[in-house]
């Protein structure tokens, strides 16, 4: 539903986009995922026509953005939830959206309704909104026009845990009825929990895309987080098999997938009382692939 | 689950509505409320002023516009230069141009906006000044009046407005469009009447000179002659129009950040 096609965005010398070529399906959350300066924003902003492209195109639902009558009305946009007039309510955002929209003033409390902003709060300037108001807010506007795409620029950010949880339910369901959804973030764990595609982004260009099994089987082993009665007795059974094992907190961490350690366990007759996916599969994935475009990667490299 | 969107029954957001909107804007945040609020209560006040201090052959209508045009010349073109500054300051353009797309749309939307509140002002002020002249005028305080003159103030103060939105999109800052707005003037005014050779082709080149017959003219000196009207034309096109059309090729271009 959105096509990105060879797009390309440079500043000066510095090229902040570099011939990026992806597509958000209809009814799956993409995620868009890569470090801070990363070009995850240069190419929301290029979708929307903010910015224009040096090169290549974006197109939604086969149309350039330019080109969609009342966009809000197809395209819920939300780039930046600070981006508001701090003098004005929430109440008042909304309706000024609502009216640009053509869309009845009933739709403000419906939206209101559904990012639970209260009465009391919506009536509230944004400049005394939290962080976390601020994303409800701006959720609520790009969900006015009731749009078939959603672009969502690090929406979870100032999210609380249960403002994240309720977004994540919102964005799934949001997508099993049949919507577009795109969102970014530089939290790999945000986007690993919500979204059903990603395509990784490092220094203006795609390292990776694909589901979260496809990207998981390049990143190699998985590891496992376990806890037992006996960490000890249960480590030595590991490293005699061969694993790698480690600590991690009050239990051991290692490069095994999560049936490896349990048929162990079971070996030993030790007692399990956790056992998880490691996940780090995927974030050293992200890193690695990422590595040379991370800002930690230049400290490293001079103090070496 | 279709790849494409159907938008063949989506109308074009209509201009009216983005009027209308553009209004609202001027008046929903306190610092909106207090400019209107501001541009109607120091109109009052000076005419109150001017009405207790005046003698009273000076209480005329003319005099009357003419004290109500100057609050109005300096602050309805804030309003102007706020309604373009305030969607970069607050970084509001990003929604705006988000929802409408087309910045000539909106950039014309506030321009209307502007202009309407620019008439509106312009009526209160008709309004106000035929009272005060009914009220407590000078016998014959309507004399000499003309069609002419009135629709002449109602072209500067519009022009006025048209000026502050010309610094307020060139510009995209809301202090340095409201300083520009009003020190450029009267630098321009200092330099064309200090340098010699400048004073005498002033009323060419400075808006302030060119527009002074015409402030005069309310006060019931003579009407214009041509060579006046063209000054005013040509003063008006350096100051306001090509700025504006600077300033609307710069928006037109820029990135929304």
């Amino acid at each position: 539903m959105i096509h990105v096609e060879g797009l390309t965005r440079t500043y000066g010398g510095f090229t902040a986009v570099d011939d990026i070529s992806f597509v958000a399906q209809p009814g799956r959350v993409t995620g868009f995922l890569g470090p801070n300066g990363a070009g995850k924003t240069t190419t929301m902003r290029i979708m929307v026509g903010l910015t224009p492209p040096s090169r290549g195109r974006v197109t939604i639902g086969g149309h350039l953005y330019h080109d969609i009558p009342n966009p809000g009305r197809h395209v819920g946009v939300l780039l930046d939830a600070s981006a508001q007039h701090a003098g004005r309510s929430g109440r008042e955002i909304l309706t000024i959206g609502a009216r640009t929209m053509g869309l009845p003033d009933a739709r403000v409390d419906e939206m209101l309704a559904l990012v639970s902003l209260s009465p009391e709060e919506s009536k509230r300037r944004l400049r005394n909104y939290s962080l976390g108001m601020k994303q409800r807010l701006g959720i609520a506007h790009a969900l006015l026009g009731d749009p078939s795409v959603l672009i969502l620029d690090e929406p979870a950010n100032g999210l609380d845990p249960a403002g994240i949880r309720w977004m994540r339910g919102l964005l799934k369901g949001y997508a099993d009825r049949g919507g577009t959804v795109l969102l970014s973030s530089h939290l790999l764990h945000e986007v690993e929990m919500i979204a059903d595609e990603m395509i990784l982004i490092g220094r203006g260009k795609i390292v990776a895309q694909g589901d979260k099994k496809t990207l998981l089987e390049r990143g190699g082993a998985p590891s496992s987080l376990v806890t037992s009665l006996d960490n000890g007795a249960l480590a030595a059974v590991l490293q005699g098999k061969g694993f790698v094992v480690g600590s991690a907190g009050e239990g051991l961490k290692v490069e095994a997938p999560a049936a490896e350690v349990g048929r162990a366990a079971l070996e030993a007759g030790v007692v399990l009382t956790d056992l998880r996916f490691g996940g780090a599969g995927l974030e050293d994935l992200f890193l690695e692939l990422t590595s040379d475009t991370q800002r930690e990667g230049l400290n490293e490299g001079a103090s070496a | 689950m279709s790849m494409t969107l159907d938008v063949s029954g989506t109308a074009q957001i209509p201009f009216s509505r983005l009027v209308s909107v553009e209004l609202r804007k001027t008046a929903d945040t306190r610092a909106g409320r207090w400019l209107l609020g501001a541009i109607v209560g120091v109109t009052a006040l000076f005419m109150i002023i001017f009405f207790f201090v005046a003698d009273a052959n000076e209480r005329i209508f003319g005099n009357f516009i003419g004290i109500a045009s100057t609050p109005q010349g300096f602050l309805l073109p804030v309003l102007g230069i706020l309604l373009v500054t305030s969607e970069w300051s607050q970084r509001t353009a990003m929604v705006t141009f988000a929802l409408a797309p087309s910045r000539t749309k909106v950039i014309a939307a506030k321009t209307s906006a502007a202009l309407i509140l620019g008439v509106a002002a312009f009526a209160a002020a008709i309004v106000t000044a035929s009272l005060a002249t009914l009220l407590g005028g000078a016998s014959g305080g309507f004399e000499g009046l003309s069609a002419t003159v009135v629709l002449l103030f109602l072209a500067m103060q519009l022009l006025t407005v048209l000026q502050g939105l010309a610094y307020g999109l060139i510009l995209l800052n809301t202090p340095a469009a409201i300083v520009t707005f009003f020190v450029l003037p009267i630098a321009s005014g200092i330099i064309f009447l200090l340098v010699p050779f400048l004073r005498d082709i002033a009323p060419w080149l400075d808006l302030g000179t060119a527009q002074q017959p015409l402030f005069d003219s309310f006060g019931g000196d003579s009407a214009l002659t041509g060579e006046e009207y063209a000054q005013l034309a040509t003063t008006s096109l350096i100051w306001i129009v090509v700025p504006f059309m600077a300033g609307w090729a710069r928006v037109m271009r820029a990135e929304v950040k």
